[in-house]
């Protein structure tokens, strides 16, 4: 039977197991929609922007392992993906995003919302397509799940021609993939896999600095297992964040520019770094030529360019974490006879000294409320059950230092891109995935305005998200720069002018609650999290000044952190002059 | 350092501009790239002449690897290989200096493809060397126009890889 290519199109999800596709409508899909209308098995989740649909997908996709799909018109409906995709792509998140575009025989033409999208996402999405041929539909549509979901994960975009959407053709599902320039490495390399179990015998000051990758190929366990046999303390990047309990006694929290004094000092005196599944983002290293100067370095990743792309790797193994790891974890198991507890006596003694000496720390206050303060309040009252996303800036640095996790997917934040009005659309996608779960998107008063339309989406589709605003009245991380390395010249960072979240709320239909002093904070929390059963915004009036600490200076080694008492200090000196 | 790297890729729209965003993106080197169908259609064969340090030339192969067009990059400098460019030259010599053109162009095995009342276009195939030689020698006659194609490179048989 002949069918036509939006038919094709919603059968070939329907065989990927597709259930949800985030979108907007326009002309050149409106072939597909009318498809939809009355289509039993798949929901399409109308956004109110597209950056919005594609967030959410991807939220969805990195709190479920599986693929997100996007679905917009042509134009400047897939222009608004850009920023999505682009955010996808640095995190390694699979997504299949379909566009429409102008008729195939207008392209090239500047016809009417037409942009050449798979030119503007060639270097942004894992892989593209044009599809300009019905028949080779069901083939892209399999291609492009597979190639979003295997190997390093990415989003894939697929472009489609209003005429092919109504062209016809038999539809054959294709049972395989046949690839020839794709055919990613899951198996390490036996002998290098033997050479680093020998360098983590060997070692005196080992640690492993885990990542993104962890949590994609799902290695959480086999973590454990190698980090708890050989006691090694585990420090996890903002992308690794609950790919090992930060209640473990190894855990040494996130490293680098905001990670903790004793992450980075582990670092910076170990003789050995086992990096899984992570890139060496100059956020974490810092100035690269000082990184881990002592330390010998096992790099195992998936993505062959990941390695000595930014610090040298003593021993290279390109493959799946997770596979690299049971192969690991057995050989250290059956060849070596360490006392591992032993031998690590004073190197854990060291760290846990380096524990006490800089703990995370923040001056409390019963004035004002602290936002790190209500960060840990949440974590109490949640006792760490919630699936955190974030937005962009202080925000997002205070919602990773001061909320333990312990379970793989329950921190969700842009890392690599850092795109404000990401964490809302993308709580959206999670708390569908999981609707009994508490989402709780710990957002700033900047990042929350850049997608606040998506209000009409959780509303309407009656998800509970919770938004925690750390309302400070600046985009304040870019104000802690211009503070600490631009003289205090406040350059654009004043928000001047935000809106009454409580009444924007309520304005969509969602619940608004505030809180100006620390005494309502915890009211508040409770009341929002727990009693209202539907979206909430909870505003709360935070200290302006308060500032993100430790902080290595861009550029610098990572053991060179400011910290909250050196700002004290030179406060201290500046009034002392003024005195004088 | 100097690298020629040949790629087999599949022959779809658009695999031009990957390879060549590819290096713009990520500010690597192009000095030259030519491209042509393989025996079987389905395929392109690209060579292609960049420079950086070790790492760099690491990268680039990595990255290249990594595109879902590209089935196969060989980085034939670390090979025993042939490389050849072709290079077209009008050259607008004086009347007295028109039989030494001539003459240079056998001795190089060049041929005159086109000629005029005052221009010999000719052709000349080569290594690098040769090209450069030949053009040095060109340049006194007075060179109107040059196109080259830029490099194609094939590993020689029977050396191990
Ligand atoms: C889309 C986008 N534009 C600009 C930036 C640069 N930037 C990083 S943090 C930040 C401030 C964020 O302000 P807010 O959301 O209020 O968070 P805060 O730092 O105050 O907690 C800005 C502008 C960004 N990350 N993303
Ligand atoms: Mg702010």
């Amino acid at each position: 039977m002949k069918l036509t290519g939006s038919e094709i199109l919603i059968e070939s999800l329907k065989k990927e197991g597709v259930k949800h596709i985030f979108g907007y409508p326009g002309g050149v899909v409106l072939n597909i929609f009318d498809f939809l209308y009355d289509d039993k098995d798949i929901k399409l989740i109308l956004t109110r922007h597209e950056q919005g649909a594609v967030h959410a997908a991807d939220g969805y996709a990195r709190a479920t392992g599986k693929p997100g799909v996007v679905l917009v018109t042509s134009g400047p409906g897939a222009t608004n993906t850009v920023t999505g995709i682009a955010t996808a792509s640095m995190d390694s998140v699979p997504l299949v995003v379909i566009t429409g575009q102008v008729p195939t025989m207008l392209i090239g033409n500047d016809a009417f919302q037409e942009a050449d999208i798979v030119g503007i996402t060639r270097p942004c999405t894992k892989h593209n397509y044009l599809v300009k041929d019905v028949k080779d539909l069901a083939v892209v549509i399999k291609e492009a799940f597979h190639i979003a979901m295997s190997g390093r994960p990415g989003p894939v975009l697929i472009d489609l021609p209003k005429d092919v959407t109504a062209g016809k053709t038999d539809f054959v599902w294709p049972e395989k993939v046949h690839l020839e320039g794709y055919k990613p490495r899951y198996e390490g390399n036996k002998w290098m896999i033997t050479q680093a179990a020998h360098l983590i015998e060997k070692s005196k000051k080992p640690v492993i600095v885990a990542g993104g990758g962890v949590i994609i190929s799902g290695a959480h366990k086999e973590l454990r297992e190698l980090a708890e046999l050989t006691q090694i303390p585990v420090t996890t990047t903002l992308m690794g964040i609950g790919c090992f309990p930060e209640t473990n006694r190894l855990s040494l929290g996130m490293p680098g520019m905001h990670g903790t004094y004793y992450a980075n000092k582990s670092i910076q005196d170990s003789d050995l770094l086992i990096a899984l599944g992570m890139r060496f983002d100059d956020r974490v290293t810092g100035k690269t030529d000082s990184f881990a100067p002592n330390a010998s370095i096992i790099h195992i990743d998936i993505d062959p360019t990941s390695i000595r792309k930014n610090v040298r790797v003593d021993i290279p193994i390109v493959g799946d974490v997770r596979k690299v790891l049971t192969a690991l974890n057995k050989t250290i198991k059956t060849e070596a006879k360490t006392q591992w507890a032993q031998i690590r006596k004073a190197w854990l003694k060291q760290i846990d000294a380096w524990k006490r000496e800089r703990p995370l720390t923040y001056t409390p206050s019963d004035e004002v409320i602290k936002p790190q303060a209500v960060v840990e309040k949440i974590y109490e009252l949640t006792k760490g059950e919630a699936i955190i996303t974030t937005e962009v800036g202080q925000n997002q640095m205070w919602a990773a230092q001061f909320y333990k996790y312990d379970k793989p997917r329950t921190f969700i934040s842009s890392g690599g891109l850092g795109t404000m009005g990401f964490g809302f659309p993308a709580a959206i996608g999670v708390q569908l995935a999981f609707p009994e779960k508490l989402v709780i998107d710990i957002a700033g008063d900047g990042s929350i305005q850049m997608n606040i339309q998506e209000l009409a989406t959780a509303v309407l589709n009656r998800l509970p998200v919770k938004v925690v605003i750390l309302n400070n009245g600046y985009l304040g991380m870019v104000r802690q720069w211009q503070e600490l390395f631009y003289g205090e010249r406040y350059s654009h960072t004043s928000l001047d002018v935000v809106p009454d979240f409580v009444k924007v709320a309520e304005a969509y239909g969602a619940a608004g609650l505030k809180a100006t002093k620390p005494s309502e904070v915890e009211d508040v929390l409770r009341e929002g999290l727990f009693k209202i059963k539907k979206t909430v915004f909870m505003d709360f009036v935070v200290d302006w000044k308060e500032k993100v600490y430790p902080m290595v200076p861009a550029g610098a080694p990572i053991d060179h952190m400011l910290f909250e008492e050196q700002e004290a200090r030179q406060e201290k000196k500046r009034r002392l002059k003024v005195v004088k | 350092m100097r690298h020629t790297i040949t790629l087999l890729v599949e022959n779809r729209f658009g695999v031009l501009s990957r390879i060549s965003g590819l290096f713009s993106g990520r500010g690597y080197n192009i000095e030259s790239l030519s491209v042509g169908e393989e025996i079987d259609p389905r395929y392109s064969q690209m060579t292609i002449v960049t420079s950086g340090d070790d790492l760099i030339i690491e990268q680039i192969n990595k990255q290249l690897n990594k595109l879902v067009d590209v089935i196969k990059v060989t980085d034939v400098t670390e090979f025993e290989h042939v490389e050849r460019e072709m290079v077209l030259i009008k050259v607008t010599p004086r009347p007295e200096r028109k039989a030494e053109v001539l003459n240079l162009a056998e001795i190089f095995r060049g041929r005159v493809v086109d000629s005029s009342e005052s221009t010999y276009t000719i052709e000349i195939t080569g290594d690098e060397k040769k090209i450069e030689a030949f053009i040095g020698l060109m340049k006194p006659m007075g060179i109107k126009d040059l196109v080259r194609t830029g490099k194609v490179a094939i590993l020689r048989e029977g050396f191990k890889k």
